[in-house]
């Protein structure tokens, strides 16, 4: 479950948002600009919020009346950036075991087995597709045993046969893994795939929360969120 | 026939290169710590601290040496103070060290400076996330990544020390054995009757020496290159 209530502004925008979710896979909406990246930066802890409340499940990760501020080390979050940011220096099987945890949900055999990653363990960042990129940042950010795990924009700049591939590989580990999951996009095809609910962002504002048979409709009548 | 170098010449050859060596050695981590500071923190008096690290560049190196004996010789108070638990820098090799390192800092820092500079925060950023501290991503983002600039400052600084003068004859003095560097050794041989051959013999090992250098730090730099997918 995530509580989340914050303000800041960040460049041109005036982000203040609120909402609360207890759901398994939780997806930000939006166009670009609506403020979806910045509100995971908050939920990691790269972005201080000038103030609110950010806690997952009963974890208070920022509370500035309480004056709480996790560290983003300690915070346990997984985040798949939007360009995958893998270690330049560090071969694949380096890039996944950097932030991993002994206790990890399902080890480092079984993220290779999920993502279907074994292939690509000797071969270094500057070798790999875009949709390989992606699967390495997803493993190596479970392999840190997250609490949450952040996906920015994950399928972006993905040829559409990548994107089957990554879209496949999130669906199992949704299906598999149950970690509690925030996706930031403005496709509404993957958010219908994946999401089990969605908040719609606009401007830094939340503009709604839609369940996912909601949120379809909505796409499928192809008003303002809607877009392939 | 006389030997191509003579013992006083390799003897100077051999501390010139120890000098050098435990110049960029010694300050390394210093330049380390700076260059991060200066790359990665805003604080009060920064600006003194660049300057101050410019000074050995703009200084006359013969104003630096007289410093540095102003300031570790045996009569100044720190050097006085040093010299009675048994550490002495004036007319010994490891006040060479000291000079050597003195002169070379700046290039050093500078360029491991930029290195830091260029290397995508965003990946630090990642790095947090994943669970590494301040010092585990100094470790294992920023200091591999910034490998070409610390073997391009480490190579200039060598070169600097290397080639060092003014501010080692000034603090240490020409004492064969312990401070005679190859750029002493050649200053004397240039003042003395028939000393060209040996100046000659003298300034070809230095110019191998710094080829030497320079060669190691471009096979250093192609191979993290090719490390870090770059080429």
């Amino acid at each position: 479950m995530i509580d989340l209530s914050i303000r800041r502004r960040i460049g041109d925008l005036d982000l203040d948002v609120a909402f609360r979710a207890d759901v398994r896979t939780l997806a930000l909406f939006g166009d670009s600009g609506a403020g979806k990246t910045s509100v995971l930066n908050a939920i990691a802890g790269l972005v201080k919020p000038r103030e609110g409340r950010i806690a997952l499940d009963e974890r208070v990760l920022f509370d500035s009346a309480a004056g709480i501020d996790v560290p983003v080390a300690e915070r346990r979050i997984g985040y798949v950036f939007q360009d995958g940011r893998l270690f330049p220096h560090l071969d694949v099987r380096a890039n996944l075991v950097y932030g991993a945890r002994s206790g990890a949900h399902i080890g480092f055999e079984g993220v290779v087995a999920l993502l279907e990653l074994a292939p690509l363990l000797e071969r270094q960042p500057s070798t790999l597709s875009g949709g390989e990129r992606q699967r390495v940042a997803i493993g190596r950010a479970l392999l840190a045993e997250p609490h949450a795990l952040l996906l920015d924009e994950p399928m972006t700049g993905l040829h559409a046969e990548a994107r089957r591939q990554v879209l496949d590989h999130l669906r199992r580990l949704r299906n598999e893994l149950g970690v509690f999951t925030v996706l930031v996009s403005h496709h509404a095809s993957e958010v219908a795939a994946l999401a089990d609910e969605v908040v719609l962002l606009d401007g830094g504002r939340v503009a709604g929360q839609r369940t996912r048979a909601e949120f379809e409709a909505i796409a499928a009548a192809a008003v303002p969120y809607a877009q392939p | 026939m006389t030997a191509w170098l003579s013992p006083a010449d390799w003897s100077a050859l051999a501390l010139s290169l120890r000098v050098a060596c435990f110049s960029v050695v010694v300050s390394l981590p210093f330049a380390l710590a700076l260059a991060w500071l200066l790359s990665r923190k805003r604080f009060a008096g920064r600006t003194l601290v660049e300057a101050l690290l410019f000074l050995p560049l703009i200084l006359p190196p013969v104003v630096t040496g007289y410093a540095l004996l102003a300031i570790l010789g045996r009569n100044a108070p720190l050097g006085h103070a040093l010299a009675e638990i048994g550490i002495v820098f004036a007319f010994r090799w490891t006040g060479a060290v000291v000079a050597a390192a003195v002169m070379g800092f700046p290039l050093l820092v500078l360029s491991i400076r930029v290195a830091f500079d260029n290397v995508d925060r965003r990946l630090e950023a990642a790095a947090e996330t994943l669970g590494a501290r301040a010092w585990r991503r100094f470790r294992t983002i920023v200091l591999p990544l910034s490998l070409r600039g610390i073997v391009a400052g480490c190579v200039l600084a060598f070169a600097r020390s290397f080639g060092e003068f003014g501010a080692t004859i000034s603090f240490v003095s020409n004492i064969p054995g312990e401070t005679r560097t190859l750029p002493i050794a050649i200053y004397e041989l240039l003042s003395v009757p028939g000393g060209m051959d040996g100046v000659r013999h003298l300034s070809i090992v230095a110019l191998l020496v710094a080829l030497a250098a320079a060669a190691s730090a471009t096979v250093i730099a192609g191979g993290v290159a090719r490390r870090d997918g770059d080429d």
